[in-house]
Parts: structure tokens; C-alpha cells; sequence
């Protein structure tokens, strides 16, 4: 091979810059862990009470008599909206990947990836003002409620925001699996729902658990929508039909006021680190899970 | 390199007469349109779609952007044509004020063309905050610094946060307007607000709802981070008291009156200014039997409205000449007129002159 030194250097350089870029990735996932752990840290190893922020729901932040931060109430809070909205979005969320992928004619799927695209492109807020207008007035009259501001609003909200995501990505992940495939599945003389739940599924599973979990993290971060759509209250949610308030929602209504390195601006820090930890628990479960569906098959 | 590459006309290189011959006059006027005058002779210069390539997509597009372009150029201009620097002040925290802020704010600009007032809301902490960050020139603030506060503005900024009252706000209780309710004692907001208060049906005030299905109340408040819910704490739980768990926080004052508007069974406090058709104020009371009063502008400048409280701004110290205006003309009957529009209480000169709060004994 005669190549010139400069190609060569070229190839290099690039080799380099690429590398940095995946190397960048790690370095920024675990700087914004130290500098949130650091902003919070000074509180969680001085009068932090880990019992009463996970045990307790009284949330008094600005209370003159006696602060308590029980955050149980808030981790309810984000727990319901989130169940809920992926109960709805990824059956809905899959079905819909599926059915674009596999059974729609081809002209109607281009429309349908533009609308679901443009719906991924909605802004949270106002996904908000929706659930706060006119999901609130028709919960209400729906479910002959007192408040249409509820887990319900909330869930369905998210939902409605994730499923372009689980739809796009899980399109994606199905459109992958090579149609060889499709074609030595159809020459046994399996029918087409056959080939797609015995074939294409379990061949795109890797990409339709990443879809899925795009989707609940979608869902878990979520702040501007829940905020407006959820009633923002501190409870612990006993039916679809209650108010609550999200651990995110709960950021974003109060960092703005806490004073800087209070103690309620530091425990708003800890809640920080609580949704990474659980994003980070739901990251790993499914790798576990993925790993474990290797193993077995 | 090959031509096509070095050719700045996208399909130019391939083919030269589309390029620069009729295809650029087509063009122009297309640019010309939405580009300044000034900017007309670079059109020529402009890249031409070859029409057998050219996208509506991109065309809007640029057209787009041409037309913010030509928008922001045409502003600057203006702006450089009346003369001198523009002076902008940065004004923002209480949500009850915004609104008002925002109209002396347009109002202003016809006053004094020179000075640019820039408003937002996020509540008087927030405001505050940003007092203390020294982003800010005003702080709007519905209720007033803490002693903490001060220290740290002082540390911060090296001058002393200066106080102005612009106004005042009566807060009223809001309910639905079918509920037959009509007045309430600061006694009994204190058992439905409070951390352990007694009180969480309207039956239990004596009230039949229209639909008896609807008994248990609903409590809105605000969101801890405005000064409305420091304010009514105070006034209705004391110094040392707390607000039950489980009321809606809402996100601004508006969204109280437009929620207990679509429900039939909610309480909620806000400033009266933020009165709907769906929704009734009522009359206060201090205690169960004396006499109700009903939240207006004459109640809240005679003392006699319980709970009213004034509308501040903050500024670094004694403020320089366009704050000082600024500031001078919202005291104006001008400036006072405005905030009468907006359903909030004026300060009357001679309020002003003697010092004292018309708000009697609850601030």
C-alpha cells in the first residue's frame, strides 16, 4: 500500500478525536455527579436525616418553627406518574413501532414518522398547559372528579411525551434487524404477525429496551408538564385520581428561592443525586435483564 | 479539488448560464424583499438555487431567516436613530406583581424612550436572589427581606437593599362561584390551612354544596418560592405556624382564580386583582361574629380589609437617575393609575408623606 503521510496523519488525528468524544461522554456523566454530589455534600454528612427523607412525608422546606424534609411523599410522586405513563406508553409506545415498521403501507408510514416527530418535538411546557386546560376539564367530567390536576393527568401527559420516543427508537431498532430474516421466516410459511412476534422481536429486543427505557427516563425527568399537570401537592397518592408532586416538579418550583448553600438549597441537591440514583437502578436492572434474555437463549 | 467544488453557486459549476443568467433575477427580488435596503447589494452575490434542485423547505427557511434578520436590523436602527445609549433596567421576582410591572414597563417606554425596563416574574424569592446576584436592578417583592437576606445582599453587593412601596395588594379568599358561601373568619382559614387544622369539609363550616358530593374542600395555595404564601402564612398561621400537607401549590397567581374557576369545591388565596367571572372573593372576617369585610380598595386603604399587605421593589442602595425616575414615575398618579387598572391599591400621597401601612394590624 502506498499512501501519502499526510493521509495517514489525517487518519490519525481523527482516530483521536473520536476517541476524546466517546472518552467525553464518561468524563461528563461523572462530573455532574460530583459537582451535584458537591453542592449537596456539605448537608448530607451534617444533619442529613436519610431516615426522615426516605420515611417521612412532611415536607416543610421554609417552616419557621420546625423544617423537616421528608421527601417519601415526592418519591411517591414521581413512582405513580412514572408507572402510570409507562403502562400506557409502551404497549401503545411498541404497537404503534410495530405497526410502522412492519404492517404499514409505505407512503402512510412516511406521514406518520413526520407527525410522530413532530410530536416528540412539542415542548414540555406546553404539554403542561395542556394538562392543566383541557386534560383538567375533561378528567373532571370524565371521572365526575373534584380536580382534574392528578396522577392521571400526570401519567397520561408523560405517556403522551414518551411514546414518540419509544415509537422512533423502537422503529428504528426493528428496521435493524436484517431482512434476511423476515424472508427465511416467510419462506418456512410463517404468517406475518409470526414472523414479528417470533422473529423481529426477539431479534430487535436490545433496541426496543433501549426505546422503552429513553421513554421512562423521559418520563422520570420530566419536570415542566408534571409541574403544571400534577396539582403539585404533597401527598402520598391513594387512587388515579389525587393530586401529587414529583421530586423534579419539587426542584424546579423551589431552587429558584432557596437561598444558596441553605440547607433546603443542599437537600434539593440530594434529590438531585436520588433521581440520578434511580435513573442509574433502572439503567442497570436493564442490562441485567438484557444480559440475563442472553444467557437463557 | 474539482470546479464544482470551488464554484460558491450550487449548481453553477455544473451548468454557468443557470447560475448567472436569468435565474438570479428570478431570484433577487426574493431577497430583496426581505432584506434592508442597506444589505440589497450583497444579493447579487447570493447563491441562486439551480431550479432543478431547489427545495421549498429551504427556501422558506432562508426566507425565514432573512425576515428575523432584516427585523433585528430594523430595530437597531431605530434604536440608533433616537439617539445616545439605550439604558435597560433588569426587573424581576413577585408573581403578583408582574402584571403590573410588565404594564408600567410598556408605559414607561413612552415616558422616557431612553430607558428600556425588562420584567419577569418567578416570585419574590427569586427576585430576590437575583438583588443579591446582583443581576438584577429592581426586585419586585410582595413581601419583605429577611434580616438574612439583607446580610447577604449587603456582603454581596456592598450596598444596603433600599425599600419602595408601589402599592398595595388586598389578598382575597377565592371560592367557586356556586359555593354558597360568603364570608369566613380568619379563624376558620386558619383551621382549613393549618398543619393540623380540623377543618377539611365544608359541612364542617356549615355550608351544603350544591352537590353534596362535592363536601370535601379543596385547598390551593401557591408554591413556596412567592411571597403570597410567606404573606398569608403569617397572616392567617402566625409566625411559628405551617400549612397542612396535600394543598395544590400552584405556579402563579392567576392559575389560582382560573383553577377554583373550574372547581366547584376549592379555596384559594391570591391577590384580588386576579378576580375572574367564575369565581367570588369573600368577605373576611377576624373572628366568627364580628363584621365581615369585603376586599376592595377603600376596605384595604382604611385598615379595616385584614389581610392586604404592600407591594415592594428593592433596589442597591439609593438608585441612580433612570431607577430613581423610574421609581418616581410608578408613584406618579400616572404610574398609580396603571396599577389601579390592574386591581391593586394605589399609595395615596398623604400615605406616603405620614409612613403608615393601611393595612391595620395583620402585616
Amino acid at each position: 500500500m502506498n499512501r501519502r503521510p499526510f493521509e495517514v496523519l489525517g487518519e490519525r488525528l481523527i482516530e483521536l478525536v473520536i476517541t476524546i468524544c466517546g472518552i467525553s461522554a464518561i468524563v461528563f456523566v461523572f462530573s455532574i455527579f460530583y459537582f451535584v454530589f458537591r453542592e449537596g455534600a456539605a448537608f448530607f454528612f451534617h444533619g442529613f436525616k436519610p431516615g426522615e427523607f426516605l420515611a417521612s412525608v412532611e415536607w416543610y422546606p421554609t417552616s419557621q418553627s420546625h423544617v423537616r424534609y421528608g421527601a417519601l411523599a415526592l418519591i411517591a410522586g414521581t413512582f405513580s406518574v412514572t408507572v402510570l405513563a409507562m403502562a400506557i406508553a409502551v404497549p401503545f409506545g411498541l404497537g404503534a413501532a410495530i405497526f410502522v415498521s412492519e404492517f404499514c403501507p409505505r407512503r402512510m408510514k412516511e406521514t406518520l414518522k413526520i407527525l410522530i416527530e413532530m410530536l416528540a418535538a412539542i415542548p414540555s411546557v406546553v404539554w403542561g398547559f395542556i394538562g392543566l386546560t383541557i386534560m383538567n376539564s375533561l378528567i373532571i367530567r370524565v371521572f365526575d372528579a373534584p380536580i382534574g390536576l392528578t396522577v392521571l393527568n400526570g401519567g397520561l401527559i408523560l405517556a403522551m411525551m414518551s411514546v414518540p420516543i419509544i415509537v422512533s427508537i423502537g422503529e428504528d431498532a426493528l428496521k435493524a434487524v436484517p431482512d434476511t430474516y423476515r424472508e427465511a421466516a416467510m419462506a418456512l410459511g410463517a404468517t406475518r404477525w409470526q414472523v414479528t412476534y417470533r422473529v423481529l422481536l426477539p431479534a430487535a429486543r436490545n433496541g426496543l429496551l433501549a426505546a422503552v427505557l429513553l421513554g421512562v427516563g423521559r418520563a422520570v425527568g420530566e419536570t415542566m408538564a408534571v409541574l403544571m399537570a400534577t396539582g403539585h401537592a404533597v401527598r402520598i397518592p391513594a387512587s388515579l385520581l389525587d393530586p401529587v408532586r414529583t421530586l423534579t416538579a419539587t426542584i424546579a418550583a423551589e431552587l429558584g428561592e432557596a437561598a444558596v448553600h441553605s440547607d433546603h438549597y443542599q437537600v434539593l441537591f440530594i434529590i438531585g443525586i436520588l433521581l440520578f440514583v434511580i435513573t442509574f437502578v433502572i439503567n442497570l436492572l436493564a442490562d441485567l435483564i438484557v444480559k440475563g434474555i442472553r444467557k437463557s437463549s | 479539488m474539482s470546479n464544482d467544488a470551488m464554484n460558491p453557486g450550487w449548481g453553477g459549476g455544473r451548468d454557468p448560464g443557470v447560475g448567472d443568467g436569468p435565474t438570479s433575477g428570478r431570484c433577487s427580488p426574493l431577497f430583496s424583499g426581505a432584506m434592508s435596503p442597506r444589505l440589497q447589494p450583497n444579493t447579487h452575490k447570493e447563491p441562486c438555487n439551480d431550479p432543478g434542485r431547489s427545495d421549498p423547505w429551504e427556501k422558506t427557511a432562508l426566507l425565514a431567516i432573512l425576515v428575523l434578520l432584516s427585523g433585528c436590523l430594523h430595530k437597531t436602527n431605530r434604536q440608533a436613530e433616537g439617539g445616545g445609549a439605550v439604558t435597560v433596567i433588569q426587573c424581576a421576582g413577585s408573581d403578583t406583581i408582574v402584571n403590573v410591572a410588565q404594564a408600567w414597563a410598556e408605559a414607561f417606554a413612552d415616558v422616557d424612550p431612553d430607558v428600556s425596563v425588562e420584567v419577569s416574574g418567578g416570585g419574590s424569592g427569586t427576585g430576590i436572589a437575583g438583588l443579591i446576584n446582583r443581576t438584577l436592578d429592581i426586585a419586585n417583592a410582595s413581601r419583605k427581606m429577611t434580616e438574612e437576606e439583607r446580610k447577604q445582599a449587603r456582603a454581596n453587593t456592598g450596598q444596603d437593599p433600599l425599600e419602595h412601596v408601589v402599592g398595595y395588594d388586598a389578598l382575597a379568599i377565592f371560592v367557586h362561584k356556586d359555593n354558597p358561601l360568603e364570608e369566613i373568619s380568619l379563624e376558620q382559614l386558619a383551621d382549613i390551612y393549618g398543619e393540623k387544622g380540623p377543618v377539611d369539609r365544608w359541612s364542617q363550616l356549615g355550608v351544603t354544596m350544591p352537590d353534596p358530593r362535592r363536601d370535601k374542600i379543596i385547598v390551593t395555595g401557591r408554591q413556596s418560592n412567592s411571597g403570597t404564601y410567606f404573606y398569608f402564612r403569617e397572616a392567617i398561621l402566625g409566625k411559628k405556624g405551617d400549612f397542612r400537607l396535600g394543598t395544590l401549590d400552584l405556579h402563579g397567581s392567576k392559575d389560582v382564580t382560573e383553577l377554583i374557576g373550574r372547581t366547584v369545591n376549592a379555596i384559594g388565596y391570591t391577590g384580588m386583582g386576579y378576580a375572574t367571572p367564575h369565581v367570588k372573593m369573600l368577605r373576611i372576617s377576624k373572628k366568627a361574629g364580628d363584621a365581615a369585610i369585603p376586599p376592595a380598595v377603600s376596605t384595604t386603604l382604611d385598615g379595616t380589609y385584614p389581610i392586604a399587605r404592600p407591594l415592594l421593589m428593592y433596589t442597591h442602595g439609593t438608585p441612580s437617575g433612570p431607577i430613581q425616575k423610574y421609581l418616581d414615575w410608578i408613584r406618579s398618579p400616572a404610574g398609580q393609575a396603571i396599577l389601579v387598572q390592574s386591581g391593586y391599591v394605589p399609595v395615596t400621597t398623604q400615605l406616603v408623606a405620614t409612613g403608615s401601612t393601611p393595612t391595620g394590624d395583620a402585616i
